[in-house]
């Protein structure tokens, strides 16, 4: 049963990513601005145009090139960008490691932030505390992360500088890092002064990153807790002499969770499609940021690359949720 | 503290909110009622002339700080352009943007979504596959690769976030559509008479319209957000012209010597962002019928 699941939603993964890679070529091969034009020196001959259309493929049927296009992607091979003069694969897979880090540690606060939040509301429902998160709540959700960013800017990077508000490390500090993974590494060479620095840069745009999502895990978790509060096992525990947070924790949690989870899922990818605004907000060496360096230099194949990476991610972060939500609720799993 | 004691009563909090949301609607509507008369008469009330550069007026602050100079109330940019009238002028584009694109997407995203959810079949199939795969785009990314291919511009702002954003109607539109269909009173409507299309939209479409006017108002949010993202990548209409985003871009730019150029046009989207989206559930409940 589980592997028939898996295989369907495989299946549709795979759809969806070729029709994702059909949109792309589609929308990038309708571009008026040609980009050859715009990479020739002056007095270019017309000779130098064509071998230059034909060193990039420009010069075949739209149909040959979506199929060239496609089947050098399958092997990994996106081409080469126009402005950095470098294979497009390398150029994204270096700058991932970046924004991977800054989404995942966004996530982290957004769980921390809306799971405290929950666990609280829970707490004290009915009280003016509860009331409180609610309508905090109301705000963070309506308020989206690119304003956030520009409110901490303006609060921790001016008012009270105590964040940084731009970069990904200080420049001064360089390790020779041999990953892009640069928190990580920090982290297992020990140099804590580095980690330091580093999440120093990164609080203030994860942070914009995560209330959003924290709003919305807040939210729903503290719906499904109270949901769970008033069920018969939950009532035992009580009588067990359990304190209430004991309750919460222990009895309630587990089987309040897995809407949430599923919720987070989907929403990780609005908050991973978040950082192509947040990283250029505070100038983080990203692949949000290299993409709307992309876009403005009219670099199609650096923006095809990055967008089918953007596309192949939350399609994979979908089938785990997926994945993980069978595995997890006994009843999809004996069904 | 009436709310202490119904809260635990889950969603049943309709009597206590009711007078808060009253005073919600208001305020919220009170600011962009402000707003759309500001953008209308911004020739008329500009204190100054939003494009005019004055270099020796370069970065004054606003009124209430020393050094500030009459008739520029909230100081002027790093080229001497006041604050002020530039946000009046920066609104017009932000409210056409956000009720043009917002209707249109409204429209066209609802359409799809009542006939995906009312008729299923392969229509469901095709439009259900396209959600799928406009879920696989960074919005944000999305928006910006779209104007850099149909170039910049009002209307390429407009087509660019009703591409993107019809998929917001269509998914709740069709889930909600599916959950109205099955119920009794669709039946009896069949049952009476009524063919399939009139039932739809005579009987589906009025249920599901306090559903479509939050999302409605929730999208002239997102448009605004979306304008003020591309002018911020310098992406939207030509650079002279003041936006929000643009202004802000600038601010960001010279925040430690001017604060005032970001902060300003920052207030204005916030408020303008959580009018926009504070109002819909405020006429939600003001029009649902259950409610009511």
């Amino acid at each position: 049963m589980l592997s028939r699941i898996l295989f369907t939603r495989l299946l549709s993964t795979a759809v969806t990513l070729m029709g994702v890679a059909v949109i792309v070529f589609v929308i990038i091969r309708v571009v008026p601005g040609n980009p050859i034009a715009m990479m020739l020196p002056p007095g270019a001959t017309d000779a130098d145009i064509e071998r230059l259309k034909a060193f990039y493929g420009f010069d075949k049927s739209i149909l040959e090139q979506f199929i060239v296009w496609l089947a050098n992607v399958l092997q990994g091979d996106f081409g080469n960008s126009i402005s950095l003069r470098q294979p497009v694969s390398s150029l994204v897979l270096g700058r991932l490691p970046a924004t991977l880090e800054l989404s995942i540690f966004a996530l982290l606060m957004a769980v921390l932030i809306g799971g405290g939040l929950a666990l609280i509301g829970t707490r004290s429902r009915g009280t003016a505390t509860e009331a409180a998160i609610d309508v905090t709540n109301g705000m963070a959700l309506s308020i989206p992360d690119f304003l956030w960013g520009l409110f901490f800017i303006l609060m921790f990077g001016v008012l009270l500088p105590i964040f940084h508000i731009s970069g990904r490390i200080s420049p001064s500090l360089n390790l020779d890092f041999s990953t892009n993974f640069y928190l990580v590494e920090s982290l297992l060479r020990l140099r804590f002064d580095i980690f330091m620095d580093l999440i120093g840069h990164m609080f203030m745009p994860a942070l914009a990153l995560a209330i959003p999502l924290a709003a919305i895990i807040a939210q729903l978790l503290k719906q499904s807790l109270k949901e769970s509060m008033n069920l018969d096992y939950v009532t035992l525990a009580r009588t067990k002499g359990y304190s209430e947070y004991q309750v919460i924790i222990k009895e309630a949690l587990p089987n309040a969770v897995l809407p949430t989870l599923t919720l987070v899922g989907v929403q990780f990818t609005f908050l991973i499609g978040g950082t192509v605004i947040i990283e250029r907000l505070f100038s983080y060496e990203g692949l949000g940021n290299m993409a709307i360096d992309a876009v403005i230099n009219r670099d199609l194949p650096l923006i095809q690359g990055i967008v089918i990476l953007f596309a192949a991610l939350f399609t994979v972060i979908n089938l785990v949720v997926d994945m993980m939500y069978v595995v997890l609720n006994p009843k999809l799993r004996h069904a | 503290m009436l709310c202490s004691i119904q809260s635990y009563a889950m969603r049943d909090t309709r009597s206590e909110i009711r007078p808060k949301l009253g005073i919600r609607l208001w305020l919220c509507g009170g600011w962009l009622f402000c707003l759309v008369l500001g953008a209308l008469f911004a020739p008329w009330i500009s204190p100054q002339d939003p494009l005019a550069q004055d270099l020796f007026a370069a970065r004054l602050p606003p009124f209430w700080v020393a050094g500030s100079e009459p008739g520029f109330w909230l100081g002027t940019d790093s080229l001497g352009r006041d604050v002020l009238s530039r946000m009046l002028h920066g609104a017009r584009l932000a409210l056409i943007v956000a009720f043009i694109a917002g209707t249109l997407t409204c429209l066209i995203g609802s359409t799809l979504g009542i006939f995906a959810g009312y008729y299923q079949g392969w229509a469901d199939r095709v439009i259900s596959r396209f959600i799928d795969i406009w879920m696989a785009f960074p919005p944000v990314l999305f928006a910006i690769l779209l104007i850099a291919v149909i170039g910049t511009g009002m209307t390429s702002i407009i087509i660019a976030i009703i591409i993107i954003d019809w998929t917001r109607f269509t998914r709740v539109v069709r889930a909600e559509t599916m959950s109205q269909s099955v119920m009794d009173y669709i039946a009896s409507a069949q049952v009476a008479g009524r063919g399939k299309f009139s039932t739809m939209v005579s009987e589906i479409l009025p249920n599901l319209l306090p559903t479509i006017v939050v999302l409605l108002s929730l999208e002239m949010g997102i448009a605004v957000i979306v304008e003020a993202i591309l002018s911020f990548v310098n992406l939207s209409i030509s650079t002279d012209s003041p936006t929000w985003g643009g202004m802000i871009a600038e601010g960001r730019i010279s925040i430690h010597q001017a604060w005032w150029v970001l902060v300003f046009p920052l207030i204005a989207l916030f408020l303008t962002v959580l009018s926009f989206s504070q109002f819909g559930e405020g006429l939600k409940d003001r029009f649902d019928p259950v409610l009511r």
